[in-house]
């Protein structure tokens, strides 16, 4: 995995709630068997519409996505990360995200930054008013400034380290391996299994 | 202190704790199908890793099956593709599969209980969000993406966030019509699509204990549509009689030691829960869905409302775009909606129990006019056992269509889909724009509505056929 520490970035304003993960990826695009190659599938059904935001060119390149609330909310498909970190974005800020997205996000090094709501409303503001205004986003600091905003965010320690050292999750487990094998002893005998 | 259910489960699944980091716990039964599980396998493969319990592992083929002539190659390349990847991966790391055809095939969700396999206190992932079902045996199931799949599949284990506990109770008896679904939509159109963010929620009260395992599975299954992270029923009589004599349940001396323990798995008098909501099932009427998220719904009696009347503006933003995009007109009658589709299926509605009530509706009736109707059995088994009901002769003769296993029109990845503008009364769990086909419009509802609509072409309940 890439790592993450500070990213400085155009972005992106989406003034939708409750974008969920069929409207990201819709489900005909899940038949691929690669992680790559869905960028032409984010918000496909959206950007049929000329006036939706992420067709208009101004927002070219950016990198940063500010979206409403409950971002990501509906199935577990990791493949909407992929379209959005496959179409540029390195990051997403949301005052909600849903708990599934989330996690996959963050097992992919797609920064998800929770902010108070009025934060991101002011986020959205400044990028409408100049398309042009860059957002940093500081893993190290765990904040975020743009403009006049200079705020923190809160991200548990041992996720923020796993991203700045862009580790596998796996590798780390199997560290480990000690500790499950000892756990398989202890189970109940009586457990099913499909084998 | 006392603890809850879901502690109880979590606490005795804890393969390693270290203060600053998240717990590491293991899990007992690993459920994979195509979709989410291909990158997973190239990733071990990558990595030059092996699944390391491949007899806590299942796989079935559900998601992008046809429903028809299943006995022939699938007509689409791509979804052919990804079938033969699964079939491929399983064969190389040694993975239990039930393909197209096999009488055990059908939705995870819907063969894991099936077999016995979904028990009291296990730990159960999947990489698909309805996982929760499982919660309804008392079991933590969790939805998961495809880099946890890979994880599970190499380690046995997932480092797990904290959770935070929610109750919610639902008191007194429902009434005659009213199900386990409608219970379920109005639990999420008050609590809402976030509000259950960062919980496990223990469903509790007497309107829970009353439903049989196909409706805690129904409520259970729709956890994740309130946000929440699984979706709990402390296992009690119903469940033991469910679990008892299928393939995978303990047997003798086992079951009786296995049935000891799950009496335990249940929340302590004294334990807090983060977070309780109260609802009153004797209120309760059949609930159908007007907008784009399974949020936005009301009782079947109600109007579409004005978005004018949502005080938070998000909501008030998100009503606007939903009444364009379902193209409603405030004040009309949820019943006035006339539909072109009925969908009978899924994991959340696609059990025999579901099935049963559907056809007693449609017993003696024919469904109106030009309108479609799709029934789809949960799993191969399921639909073997309804024809052996003769439920299969009562919904061909009321002019449905009886279709083979799988998720079919629930998520559209298969030909069964919605045209653009076209209309449905769906028994599935979400009704976001474009879910059932591109243009697709999905009203949520439960089996009983579903026939009722089917009968009249508009959304109604059993009792309007009255």
């Amino acid at each position: 995995m890439e790592k993450f520490t500070v990213h400085t970035g155009r972005a992106v304003p989406l003034r939708r709630s409750n974008v969920d993960t069929d409207q990201i990826i819709p489900a005909h695009w899940l038949k691929k068997v690669t992680r790559d190659g869905f960028e032409d599938g984010l918000f496909e059904a959206w950007r049929k519409d000329p006036e939706f935001v992420l067709n208009n060119p101004v927002h070219d390149g950016a990198t940063i996505l500010v979206a409403g609330p409950d971002f990501g909310t509906g199935s577990s498909r990791e493949h909407a990360v992929w379209a959005l970190q496959n179409y540029g974005f390195k990051a997403v800020i949301s005052p909600r995200f849903a708990d599934i997205f989330r996690g996959n996000s963050l097992k992919g090094g797609l920064l998800t930054v929770l902010l108070p709501e009025d934060v991101v409303l002011r986020l959205q503001d400044l990028v409408e008013a100049d398309p042009a205004t860059e957002i940093t986003v500081d893993l190290v600091e765990r904040r975020v400034r743009a403009a006049d905003v200079d705020v923190p965010f809160e991200l548990d320690d041992y996720t923020r380290w796993r991203l700045l050292e862009g580790l596998d999750d796996i590798g780390l487990t199997l560290r480990h391996a000690d500790d499950i094998s000892a756990f398989e002893e202890r189970r109940k005998p009586w457990m099913p299994a499909t084998a | 202190m006392g603890r809850t259910l879901a502690e109880k489960v979590w606490e005795s699944h804890v393969v390693r704790r270290v203060e600053g980091e998240p717990d590491l716990l293991f899990i007992d039964l690993h459920l994979i199908h195509e979709v989410t599980s291909p990158q997973a396998f190239d990733g071990l493969r990558q990595a030059g890793r092996r699944v390391r319990r491949t007899d806590l592992t299942l796989a079935t083929e559900d998601h992008n099956t046809p429903t028809l002539d299943i006995d022939k190659p699938i007509a689409d390349p791509v979804s052919r593709t990804q079938i033969e990847t699964l079939r491929r991966n399983c064969e190389e790391f040694g993975v239990r599969l039930h393909s197209l055809g096999d009488v055990e095939q059908g939705i995870v969700h819907v063969v894991g209980p099936q077999l016995g396999l979904t028990q009291p206190g296990m730990t159960v992932v999947c990489g698909d969000s309805h996982t929760a079902t499982h919660g309804a045996f008392g079991a933590l199931a969790f939805g998961i993406g495809t880099s946890q799949v890979e994880h599970v599949l190499a380690t046995q284990t997932l480092p797990m966030a904290p959770f935070k506990t929610m109750a919610v109770t639902v008191e007194g008896e429902l009434a005659e019509g009213v199900t386990a679904k409608d219970v379920i939509l109005a639990v999420i159109a008050k609590i809402g699509t976030g509000g259950g963010q960062g919980y496990v929620i223990e469903y509790r009260g007497e309107a829970i204990r009353k439903l049989s395992m196909e409706g805690r599975m129904t409520i259970c299954n729709m956890s994740i549509e309130a946000g929440a992270r699984a979706g709990m029923v402390a296992p009690d009589e119903t469940t033991f009689a469910f679990v008892e004599g299928r393939a995978h349940a303990p047997k003798g001396a086992d079951w009786d030691a296995a049935v000891e323990y799950w009496r335990s798995l249940r929340t302590d008098d004294d334990a807090v829960f983060d977070k309780e909501v109260v609802i009153d099932g004797a209120a309760l009427t059949p609930h159908v869905t007007w907008g784009t998220n399974p949020g936005q719904g009301l009782p079947l009696s109600e109007r579409v409302p004005d978005p004018a009347s949502f005080e938070d503006p998000s909501d008030r933003g998100a009503a606007e775009r939903a009444l364009e995009y379902m193209d409603l007109k405030p004040g009309m009658a949820l019943r006035d909606i006339r539909v072109d589709t009925v969908f009978l299926g899924s994991c959340t509605n696609g059990r025999i129990e579901d099935l049963r009530a559907a056809a007693g509706v449609l017993k003696g009736r024919k469904i109106s006019g030009d309108l479609r109707m799709l029934v789809v059995p949960g799993s191969a088994r399921v639909g073997l056992q309804a024809q052996e009901e003769g439920l299969d002769v009562i919904f061909k003769e009321a002019g449905a269509e009886w279709r083979y296993a799988g998720c079919s029109m629930c998520l559209g990845m298969n030909p069964d889909q919605l045209s653009p503008g076209e209309r449905s009364a769906s028994t599935s769990n979400r009704n976001f724009e474009g879910r059932q086909g591109k243009g697709g419009r999905t009203h949520l509802v439960s089996p009983q509505v579903a026939a009722a609509t089917a009968v009249l072409g508009h959304l109604a309940s059993p009792a309007d056929l009255h």
